[in-house]
């Protein structure tokens, strides 16, 4: 009991001093949050065009395979919130350049965990960005509320979503981390990062609804843990995931975050041992 | 049973052998080059509880390494080690506690924030109770005068004032082995002579183990009365500082203040002359040569003053280094070639 109190504390006080490292820098912190609403801005307007080609001048009458314009600014603002949960800035990269300097060290002599050390890091990361971000949010959520034309969802689905938000942290934390300490066997992982990211912009469902594709691609994406890191809470909260086959996608979605847990374990288990102590 | 005990400790890792030109990184893409690295060769050690010991060494000798085999940050290729009865690279909870690595290139602290915030992440990663922390804290802040530069942030103080910082942070936990990389390095005399004070006075306090690296001597001689020299992986000297010269220097210097009216130019038959500045000169003189030469000086020469010193110590320990990089030059490199 003492020891689990005691780890508590340790927790505690590592989220505390990385809440304090972020908001050291305050105007980039506060620009950086801000900024995050423009590439949402410029989509809408892409969608704006689109739309407005397709139906002729009337956007609101126009439909792409079962999306509304307003379905379309919808989603976008809900696959925002999203990767607001599920996008790890810098992790990857961060990991990769530990090793490769030899920062990794303090982690291995310390009596503490590298992976428990930096989720309480970006857990704190991300508590700092929610709690200046959540007034612009709501703002902008308040003036688009007339495109969420089927206004709130059922309770039960909205408990779904922030199931598939928080557990859509965990995916992205660990997927990240597993490629960044790809860092032991390769010590550089940038291309490798390029690749992801660039699956994770079409396949998440951040450039498009992953329900567009067509079969038998949507199929195959569906079976991808990608879609859980935007597209899937999304869908939730819009009512697109058919309420007898929630609970079944979000054990699997669970069973995601459990297999990148391990892998990225195990990962750093073994690239631990092949370790040799690089950066003098 | 001793504090650290080391037996036929080796490390071995290969190391890619980039040729110059782009034609060659193109071939690297498919084949490459690697030479094997043996930093540490079958070292053996023993140092009991409350030693002060330093790491002598070229380089590229194999101290730093050892002192990560040490800390368990990297595994060996053969060979054993326990310290404090614990393998290090099996890094149990219960050994990290009782340790400490500071090397002196590297910052543990957060560069943002104010010192005083890392030592209270130290003091819940090693579960220091808060009463003890404070005490602690009090004492190593005050003994080395940085209690006012707590609440500055790391990146704001100068060199020699975040290794004091660093010192803290791995002092924090009362550790009973501590391994230090270097702590003085980039330094000025000030700085180094306050760490070297500081280290001094809480080893003998504290009776706690430490192994040290420097390249100062300084350092080695004001703090360490055991001198282990490493070079080319190998371990050529354990013993006493003021060993190293009876050991490897088989020379004396005679200094001679020459009557008025003397000639120089006849001290070379007596041995190797080092400097001539009149009425001053200086000779290297073999060891078991020293009486007949003096005998033969004292006759030849009107003398006013004479002494007979060993070499100076950091001399000494050049010729050892560079007799051992002699050797190591063509000493079994081994290469291989892997897709």
């Amino acid at each position: 009991m003492n020891a689990a109190l005691a780890r508590a504390a340790g927790w505690w006080t590592i989220l505390c001093i990385a809440l304090e490292e972020r908001l050291v820098y305050r105007g980039d912190f506060a620009l950086g949050t801000l900024m995050r609403f423009l590439p949402i801005v410029t989509q809408i307007f892409l969608w704006w065009a689109i739309f407005d080609t397709i139906g002729h001048g009337t956007r609101d009458s126009a439909n792409i395979v079962g999306y509304s314009f307003s379905n379309m600014v919808a989603y976008y603002l809900l696959t925002m919130v999203s990767r607001a949960f599920s996008s790890m800035p810098g992790l990857a990269s961060g990991i990769a350049l530990q090793i490769r300097s030899g920062e990794i060290k303090k982690y291995l002599i310390q009596p503490i965990g590298m992976l428990e050390f930096l989720l309480l890091s970006r857990l704190a990361h991300k508590l700092a960005y929610y709690s200046v971000a959540v007034l612009p949010f709501l703002l902008v959520f308040s003036i688009c509320r007339g495109y969420f034309v089927d206004g709130w969802p059922a309770w039960d689905l909205l408990a779904g979503y922030v199931a598939a938000l928080l557990m859509s942290f965990l995916l992205g934390f660990f997927l990240e981390a597993s490629i960044g300490l790809i860092g032991f066997w390769f010590l550089e992982v940038s291309s490798l990062l390029f690749i992801y990211m660039l699956f994770n912009f079409f396949l998440s469902g951040h450039m498009f609804p992953l329900d567009m594709l067509p079969a038998p691609w949507d199929r195959l994406v569906s079976m991808l843990p990608l879609k859980y890191l935007a597209y899937y809470p999304a869908a939730i909260f819009l009512g697109k995931v058919p309420r007898e086959e929630l609970i079944g996608e979000l054990w699997i979605e669970a069973g995601w975050v459990v297999f990148f847990i391990v892998t990225a374990r195990v990962a750093y288990r073994l690239g631990v041992r092949r370790y040799s102590g690089y950066g003098g | 049973m001793a504090t650290i005990e080391i037996e036929k400790l080796s490390k071995s890792y290969w190391v890619y052998q980039k040729q110059e030109g782009l034609r060659a990184s193109l071939r690297g893409l498919f084949r490459r080059e690697y030479r094997e690295v043996r930093a540490v060769r079958e070292v053996d050690l023993t140092v009991e509880q409350g030693e002060f010991v330093a790491f002598l060494g070229p380089n590229g000798a194999g101290k730093t390494t050892t002192l990560k085999l040490l800390s368990g940050v990297i595994s060996p290729s053969s060979g054993t080690a326990r310290v404090m009865g614990h393998v290090p690279w099996q890094r149990e909870n219960a050994y990290r506690r009782r340790f400490a690595l500071v090397m002196g290139q590297k910052n543990q602290l957060w560069w943002d924030l104010p010192a005083q915030e890392s030592f209270r992440l130290h003091q819940q990663i090693y579960r220091v109770d808060g009463q003890r922390f404070q005490q602690t804290l009090d004492e190593l802040t005050r003994l080395l005068g940085v209690t006012n530069l707590l609440h500055q942030p790391v990146r704001e103080l100068s060199l020699g004032e975040r290794m004091k910082m660093e010192l803290i942070a791995a002092l924090l936990h009362s550790p009973d082995v501590l391994f230090l990389d270097e702590p003085t390095i980039g330094l000025d005399v000030v700085a180094q002579h306050a760490i070297q004070q500081f280290l001094k006075y809480y080893q003998q306090k504290r009776r706690i183990t430490i192994l040290l690296t420097s390249h100062y001597m300084k350092d080695v001689s004001a703090l360490c009365k055991r001198v282990v020299i490493i070079a080319d992986g190998r371990l050529h000297y354990d013993g006493s500082l003021s060993g190293i010269v009876d050991r490897f220097s088989g020379h004396k210097v005679v200094t001679l203040h020459l009557a008025e009216g003397q000639a120089f130019e006849q001290l070379a038959r007596f041995g190797t002359l080092l400097e001539i500045e009149p009425p001053k000169a200086k000779l290297r003189v073999a060891r078991r040569q020293v009486p007949s030469v003096m005998a033969a000086l004292l006759s030849a020469y009107t003398v006013d003053d004479v002494a007979v010193e060993d070499p100076p110590l950091e001399d000494v320990i050049a010729e050892v280094f560079s007799r051992v990089d002699d050797v190591a030059v063509d000493h079994d490199v081994r290469q291989a070639v892997f897709p």
